[in-house]
């Protein structure tokens, strides 16, 4: 079984190493602030973390914020966290990709920005991937209809 | 010629020798080529091996004997529809089990599962690269109507709005034996169908033009 690590221990680790960038934390979660993310991930990944997989990325619409949400593994040392980042624009959301440290995020990252409108800077390929070219609006904002 | 040691992996010797004897006794036998079909079989044998049938019954029954469909499948029902093409529910005994990857030799879609707008492009194309006669049989609720995502931005409320649809067989998914029976009906259908209608050439019957 994967190990999940303790949120509040990586958040000490990141501090560490990229003060200031480290917005909240608990037992299982890490929220870092968006303007630093690639540089958290890039961290996690080539770290001691080891975290070499990203097994999930997804975001929420809380109206007040999105929030992007990466479930991190790693194969290497068997171990697993969940690195949030926070979005507060409506108008134009915007966060970086990761798409140059795991290559897995290019589909998902397209998935988030089809039907939640958020978009990655740096992604290689930025479209629409489950809805068409023309559609009006991003269907999974709690304020569509 | 015996080989020494050599390892009974695929047949004992005994076999390998009785094939030998086989051969050899095929060999010695021939003395001449055997004569043709035409010098042997007397009128006797022929008037009980040929019948007399309609065009209508033979068309009929070649194509509800061999409705080919095409391997296409959109979500859940489709395993359904998998499990009807293997043995526990063999389609093969309708004469149904090639699943055509190419729609060119398909003659019956099963649009099996939920029809999303992205997918109906690809759907419609599919259909008309079918040859005709062709037959399509809309399988579940999703691809009847919609089903529980009717109301949906993304979903095609029911396939019968892009291509037309010869059997529904409802159900969320619906049992093999379900489209089973949806198969059967079908075949009512194509065995009652006037064949020379969908043969569209004109037909020649007492001095006029058939109506087409």
């Amino acid at each position: 079984m994967t190990v999940a690590l303790w949120g509040k221990g990586v958040a000490d680790e990141i501090s560490k190493r990229i003060p200031g960038s480290v917005a909240s934390s608990d037992d299982n979660n890490v929220v870092v602030s968006g303007d630093m993310l690639f540089a958290v991930a890039e961290f996690l990944k080539t770290s001691e973390f080891a975290m070499d997989y990203l097994a999930n990325l997804t975001s929420v619409d809380y109206l007040d914020y999105f929030e992007i949400v990466y479930h991190l593994v790693s194969l290497k040392r068997n171990h697993r966290i969940t690195l949030k980042t926070r979005v507060y624009d409506r108008e134009k959301p915007a966060v970086a990709s990761v798409v140059p440290l795991w290559r897995g995020a290019d589909l998902q990252e397209r998935e988030v920005y089809d039907l939640m409108g958020i978009a990655f800077e740096g992604h290689p390929n930025l479209k629409r991937i489950f809805l068409w070219n023309g559609y009006p609006g991003h269907p999974l904002r709690r304020d569509y209809l | 010629m015996e080989i020494e040691n050599r390892p009974d992996v695929y047949s004992g010797r005994e076999l390998d020798r009785a094939e030998g004897a086989e051969i050899e006794r095929m060999r010695g036998a021939i003395t001449q080529p055997l004569p043709e079909p035409s010098d042997w079989i007397d009128e006797e044998e022929i008037k009980k091996n040929i019948l007399l049938t309609t065009v209508e019954k033979m068309v009929h029954w070649g194509r509800h004997y061999s409705t080919w469909p095409v391997n296409f499948g959109l979500a859940c029902c489709a395993f359904e529809m998998i499990s009807l093409a293997a043995s526990r529910f063999d389609l093969s005994r309708f004469g149904m089990e090639l699943l055509r990857a190419s729609p060119r030799q398909a003659d019956l879609m099963i649009v099996a599962g939920t029809v999303t707008w992205k997918m109906a492009p690809t759907v419609r194309r599919i259909y008309d690269q079918m040859a005709d006669p062709k037959w399509v049989l809309a399988m579940g609720v999703c691809a009847i109507s919609g089903g529980t995502f009717r109301e949906s931005y993304s979903v095609v409320p029911g396939v019968n709005c892009i291509i037309p649809v010869d059997v529904y067989v409802p159900g969320c998914p619906p049992r093999p034996e379900a489209l089973m029976y949806g198969l059967m009906k079908l075949h009512d259908k194509v065995t009652s169908e006037d064949v020379t209608h969908s043969l569209k050439i004109p037909l020649i019957t007492t001095g006029k033009r058939a109506k087409i």
